[in-house]
């Protein structure tokens, strides 16, 4: 019984000061501004490549996959009701409300996240961070940084487009496949979204998907022990970590939109 | 052949000594890795560290360089108490020192050129002529200009160790530390190393400590050696004094012996007894 | 990669999601119908307006003639204030015509329908529809609906 409780204490505590380390490496990398804009803008433009870019074909396949299985199944079920005129609500608020910030951003820790994090984390383990650092550059500020930014950039922008493509995909099998109305299909749409309660708060779930993300991705990267092995677990941990932050955090935003804010 | 400096560091001319460590303790997970250590480098002389695995020699070099704190005591490198200095005047004091590190850790995104290019871009303001030129002329000194378009990638590992060399070189620094830079090279990299580390020392006038424990290859150009072991100094003198040394320590590690103070058995209990059982 | 093809590459990225913002924006969530400039606004006042909510449309004969601006209570009278803005494409809608709250299908939303009447003058900026008829109500359906039945 005992035993039980010191282990929770330690655990609790070691969460507590992992959590606190990992909140002072974010205020130093926020805090990390460029001495030469040019460099890091070019830096950066390079990273939201290798972020954003490479992660856009999965994020436009899986956007079209989602928009044609939400209005498959919608129909199914709208039609027992006679409702198939509501389908094209349904696919556009389930899509700009929910799936699009959710499964990009489930599909930005698998892809992009994991790719961050093996990168750090195999410049730590060939020691060009300490050599960087040797050298009299910060590799916070280097490499970090513009990695960090580079993630909340994207994060937004590629929902943008999942949602974009989902709706189309919804569309596609609604009218031409389904035959339903296409006049039907877009001004129901219209009528019932709103763009500043639906599509904008998807689009602040994204930055806060994107920030939260992305900061797990570099910080496992930066803190993991300099072996193979260790940047493997770094890299699961990535994945595992960024996707439940971002479904839990996707609850507390969805209440707090919810509740109106 | 003496087992501690007879002469503490503080009290030699800061001109003879460019680096030197003055009763130095460094822990790190509760080991003592040193235990008030004092070593005086040389100017413009190669000083060789060595000692057995795991004695910390790597750590010695980091501590010099600033990247680590001591518990105690002071590392002053040009007269400057490295462990004080705020982040800028770190910054400028590490314009003046060169590090090869052991796995190269040359920058894989970067070619060659770039990588050389780095601390000169970062430190200086030349232009990109002035910068081409100055690249060209550390590559050529290792032998490499001709490959300076070419990926870390795609280097051998001897191409790489020269090219790390290039790059700590690039700002003509006055110390120059050497982490390993002989471990696993083969017979001709190891002798091109060798020859580049004492041609670069001596042309450039520059200190250089060596951290290895190739005690032949080492020996062929090393003015003063240091043995260190048990968080401290075993041994130190000039490559003959210590190819002579009666010290068991010292002994045992130039000449390679099997068994001696480092035991050969890991601590166990009784050979018979655990054959036998509790006879 | 050089740094050119790069910068081509990310700029199209951020063209393709200014591209799919805009389509969320104009053809998803209808933005551009809420431009207040092209219309002019009339109120009418209801005794229940029911669900109807504010941006729904307002259609004579079934084509959208413009949208519900805002809903208010009446300090005074107590009945219900639905301030409607109409197109200004949509001119010479006669002044006593009707305006009826009606539901789209069973379980669509509600909308202003307006019924023309017959006089020679206009609504016009700032006008007012006098005759109205309110939502239904279920409960009151319900009730009468049982009241005839026990008759």
């Amino acid at each position: 019984m005992l035993n039980a409780l010191q282990r929770l204490g330690h655990n609790t505590l070691t969460t507590l000061g992992y959590l606190g380390d990992a909140s002072a490496f974010l205020v130093r990398v926020l805090l990390r501004l460029p001495s030469r804009v040019g460099e890091a803008l070019q830096d950066f433009v390079r990273q939201v490549y290798s972020v954003g870019v490479y992660s856009l074909p999965i994020v436009i396949v899986s956007g079209v996959f989602i928009g044609l299985v939400v209005g498959l199944q919608g129909e199914h079920t709208l039609s027992q009701f006679g409702a198939s005129s509501a389908l094209g609500q349904l696919v556009a608020l389930s899509v700009v409300r929910e799936l699009g910030p959710v499964v990009t951003g489930l599909l930005f820790a698998g892809r992009a996240c994991s790719a961050l994090t093996a990168e750090i984390g195999l410049m730590k383990a060939t020691e060009q961070l300490s050599s960087m650092e040797m050298m009299g550059v910060d590799p916070l500020g280097r490499i970090v940084a513009p990695r960090f930014w580079a993630g909340l950039f994207s994060m937004p922008l590629l929902v943008i487009i999942f949602d974009a493509f989902a709706i189309w995909g919804g569309y596609l099998i609604s009218v031409k496949v389904l035959g339903i109305d296409g006049g039907t299909f877009w001004n129901n749409m219209q009528a019932g979204v709103n763009f500043h309660t639906d599509v904008l708060n998807g689009i602040y779930k994204a930055i806060v998907f994107g920030v939260v993300a992305t900061w797990v991705a570099v910080y496992q990267g930066y803190a993991c022990v300099p072996t193979a092995e260790g940047i493997s677990r770094a890299t699961t941990r990535t994945v595992v970590y960024a996707s439940l932050a971002v479904l839990g955090l996707d609850f507390i935003l969805t209440a707090l939109m919810m509740g109106g804010w | 052949m003496t087992s501690q400096p007879s002469n503490t560091a503080s009290t030699v001319k800061n001109l003879e000594n460019y680096v030197t460590i003055e009763h130095l303790s460094f822990d790190r997970d509760s080991r003592a890795i040193f235990t008030d250590i004092n070593i005086a480098i040389p100017r413009g002389k190669i000083t060789a560290i060595m000692g057995p695995s795991g004695t910390g020699k790597t750590t010695l070099l980091r501590l010099m360089g600033g990247q680590l704190q001591p518990l105690q005591g002071d590392v002053v490198v040009a007269g400057q108490k490295i462990n004080r200095l705020s982040r800028k005047e770190l910054f400028t004091a590490r314009r003046q020192m060169g590090l090869m590190f052991q796995a190269n850790a040359l920058f894989t995104g970067m070619s060659v050129y770039d990588n050389v290019a780095f601390p000169l871009r970062v430190h200086t303001d030349f232009d990109a002529p002035m910068i081409e030129k100055l690249v060209f002329m550390k590559l050529e000194a290792v032998g490499l200009r001709g490959a300076a378009q070419l990926m870390p990638s795609e280097l051998s590992g001897g191409m790489a160790r020269r090219v790390a060399l290039a790059r700590a070189i690039a700002l003509d620094p006055n110390l120059m530390m050497y982490d390993e830079p002989f471990t696993g090279q083969d017979p001709i990299s190891l002798g091109v190393l060798v020859k580049l580390i004492k041609d670069l020392n001596d042309s450039l006038q520059m200190t250089s400590v060596i951290v290895t424990h190739d005690v032949h290859d080492v020996l062929t150009i090393a003015d003063y050696v240091y043995i260190i072991g048990n968080a401290n100094v075993m041994g130190h003198g000039t490559a003959e004094e210590m190819a002579n040394s009666d010290i068991a320590e010292v002994k045992q590690f130039m000449q390679g012996l099997p068994d001696g103070p480092v035991p050969f058995q890991y601590p166990a209990q009784d050979y018979a007894k655990s054959l036998l059982g509790t006879d | 990669m050089r740094q050119r093809s790069v910068d081509i590459l990310v700029g199209l990225f951020v063209l393709i999601a200014v591209l799919a913002l805009l389509v969320l924006a104009l053809k998803v969530s209808g933005l551009t119908n809420l431009d207040s400039s092209t219309g002019y606004q009339v109120s009418a006042e209801f005794d229940n307006v029911g669900g109807l909510k504010i941006g729904a449309p307002v259609s004579i004969a079934g084509v959208k003639v413009g949208v519900v601006d805002d809903i208010v209570l009446d300090p005074v009278t107590f009945r219900a204030k639905a301030m409607v803005e109409i197109f200004n494409k949509v001119t010479q809608i006669p002044s006593d015509s009707s305006a009826s709250i009606l539901t789209a299908g069973i379980l669509g939303a509600q909308y202003v329908g307006l019924t023309p009447g017959f006089s020679t003058q206009s609504l016009v900026n700032n006008g007012s529809i006098k005759t109205t008829h309110s939502a239904l109500v279920l409960e009151n359906l319900i009730g009468q609906l049982m009241y005839n039945l026990k008759k």
